[in-house]
């Protein structure tokens, strides 16, 4: 008996924080069907000075899909800057796919004259944020052109380390033995990496995809640092845009932002920890 | 294809050649520019970095930065321990609240913004969840409790992430050692302290240093939900620059950059060094 009660003291707690965790998700499903009236009613205490707090219900009275028909069918801009958002997630894991990976066998499976300093160096820009490159990325974008288009948010990412990182370290833990028989059977350098390392280290690189997507459709400081033009901005830029007084809207575009990486993320969860855990620490 | 020296190099070179066309050489010549002048270009030694260092901006930044790292790394790390502790006895519902805790990694800054205005405004809903408890509320959002909003947002996000390392940390503490301490006779406690905390002090390292350069990221909350001029204690290093950018003003933005990379550049070797003794 006494370890039950011990049992659910320390659930409650752990239960507790997933709530937390969740909130966000239920008030955001909810708030989108919620409909305009009541949405104003409940945040009114926001705009008068008249007092009282903003209360707020997980399931709505009135449930509608309006503002979710809004969103599909008379927005053209939320449309215009979701493909942004795709367009360059889309185009950084691609570019991550095609030179990252060839990187991450390179530095795993080779010993080769100044490896040491590149692998120094590729874990020190996979740890720097934005602010410490932001002057030298935009000195570079400016030198060929690229500013104010999507290429100037896509390019530097195409060339990140951190995704070298993680499939490095899935590159490292294939057998040596495995390579040897391949040379052995005649098999050459490039063929070994493309019938052994690609399908061995698969799960490497979809960790890295998985946690670079999340980075990716996020993106904040890079698009406004570098995208002058609106219609280029992505969508985690154009939430933020939209006024109190069409929270409705702005509740239904969040989630629909959300989803795509909910999904991802849903899909990819045991990527994403093995992706974590592979970036931090020595297995 | 054939092995020789080289190989490895042809595997690297085109995302090499990528890596110092937009980072590596641009970055040297942000060096270079951080000892010269931003109109001119002439050569003027340290006195960038003076200027830097002596900055009003810059000193309430860094040290908003520091305190910021200060509060909030002891508490997530702590938290997320006993988290990650606490889930290995809890058994089925173990899978379920690791992904629920990891949720918040996928939910994009720009959508919580919304729910950030609603929860933390004078009139939101915390305020009105303390007034009903009898507890006086604050203006999160315009005052020094900003800094709790920005410490608060931080551990929502990262939380998940530190449960998975600390479970990865604490899978490698061997069983056995727990079963011959328990037949000696230690407690629970007694097993968490003896064995547990020293057993995974390497993980530990590794677990506060990449927090702490994931509290970088907390910008952008603090970005979306109170734009350049947010309020004095949660004024960052991040907003400082983006300040900086958008006054053109070069000559700080290279010394300023070049700090602190040498600050990270510090802390990655370290990480290397505690990588390398395990």
């Amino acid at each position: 008996m006494r370890k039950r009660i011990v049992r659910i003291v320390l659930v409650v707690p752990l239960f507790a924080m997933a709530f937390l965790a969740l909130a966000p998700l239920l008030f955001l499903a909810g708030g989108s069907i919620m409909g305009s009236n009541e949405i104003r009613d409940c945040i009114r205490p926001l705009s008068e000075g008249s007092g009282g707090f903003v209360s707020w219900r997980l399931i709505p009275l009135y449930p509608t899909l309006k503002h979710m028909f809004e969103l599909f069918f008379d927005s053209p801009e939320f449309f215009q800057m979701f493909w942004n958002s795709m367009k360059i997630t889309a185009a950084i894991l691609l570019g991550q796919l095609v030179f990252g990976m060839p990187s991450a066998w390179g530095l795993a499976r080779y010993r080769f004259p100044g490896k040491r300093a590149v692998y120094l160096l590729y874990i020190i820009l996979m740890m720097m944020p934005f602010q410490v490159t932001m002057l030298s990325e935009y000195l570079v974008l400016d030198r060929l052109g690229l500013l104010d288009s999507l290429w100037a948010v896509i390019l530097p990412a195409v060339f990140s380390t951190f995704s070298v990182f993680i499939t490095y370290r899935f590159f490292c833990g294939i057998p040596e033995s495995i390579l040897e028989a391949a040379r052995c059977d005649g098999a050459g350098e490039l063929l070994i990496f493309l019938r052994i390392g690609i399908p061995l280290g698969a799960a490497g690189m979809i960790s890295a995809l998985v946690l670079q997507f999340l980075e990716c459709w996020s993106l904040i400081e890079q698009p406004i640092t570098f995208l002058k033009t609106k219609s280029l901005w992505p969508l985690s830029l154009y939430l933020p845009q939209i006024s109190l007084e069409e929270a409705g809207f702005a509740l239904g575009a969040s989630l629909i932002t959300l989803l795509p990486a909910l999904l991802v993320f849903l899909a990819g969860s045991d990527y994403l920890e093995q992706g974590i855990v592979a970036a931090a620490m020595k297995e | 294809m054939y092995r020789n020296k080289y190989t490895g190099w042809l595997f690297l070179l085109p995302g090499f050649l990528g890596v110092l066309v937009f980072y590596l050489i641009p970055f040297l010549d942000v060096v270079r520019r951080s000892f010269t002048q931003a109109v001119g270009g002439k050569f003027v030694g340290f006195s960038n970095y003076q200027t830097v260092l002596t900055n009003q901006a810059f000193l309430l930044a860094a040290g908003n930065t520091l305190r910021f790292a200060a509060v909030c790394l002891p508490l997530l790390i702590l938290i997320s321990l006993g988290i990650a502790v606490l889930l290995r006895r809890v058994g089925k519902a173990a899978g379920f609240l690791k992904g629920a805790y990891l949720v918040p990694l996928s939910i994009p800054a720009a959508s919580i913004v919304l729910l950030w205005k609603l929860m933390f405004d004078k009139q939101g809903m915390l305020n009105g969840l303390l007034s009903a408890l009898g507890i006086p509320g604050a203006d999160w959002m315009n005052t020094g409790a900003s800094f709790g909003v920005l410490v608060f947002s931080y551990i929502w996000k990262n939380l998940g992430y530190d449960v998975v390392l600390w479970l990865a940390g604490l899978s490698m503490v061997p069983q056995q050692i727990y079963e011959a301490a328990r037949v000696d006779g230690a407690g629970e406690w007694m097993c968490f302290l003896k064995i547990t905390l020293p057993a995974i002090r390497p993980a530990a390292f590794t677990i506060v240093v990449i927090s702490f350069l994931n509290s970088f990221k907390v910008f952008r909350e603090a970005y979306l939900v109170s734009g350049n001029y947010p309020q004095d204690s949660i004024y960052l290093l991040q907003h400082l620059f983006n300040n900086w950018f958008r006054e053109l003003s070069v000559d700080k933005m290279a010394a300023g950059a070049v700090l602190m990379a040498l600050v990270i550049f510090g802390l990655v070797c370290m990480l290397q060094k505690s990588w390398d003794m395990e």
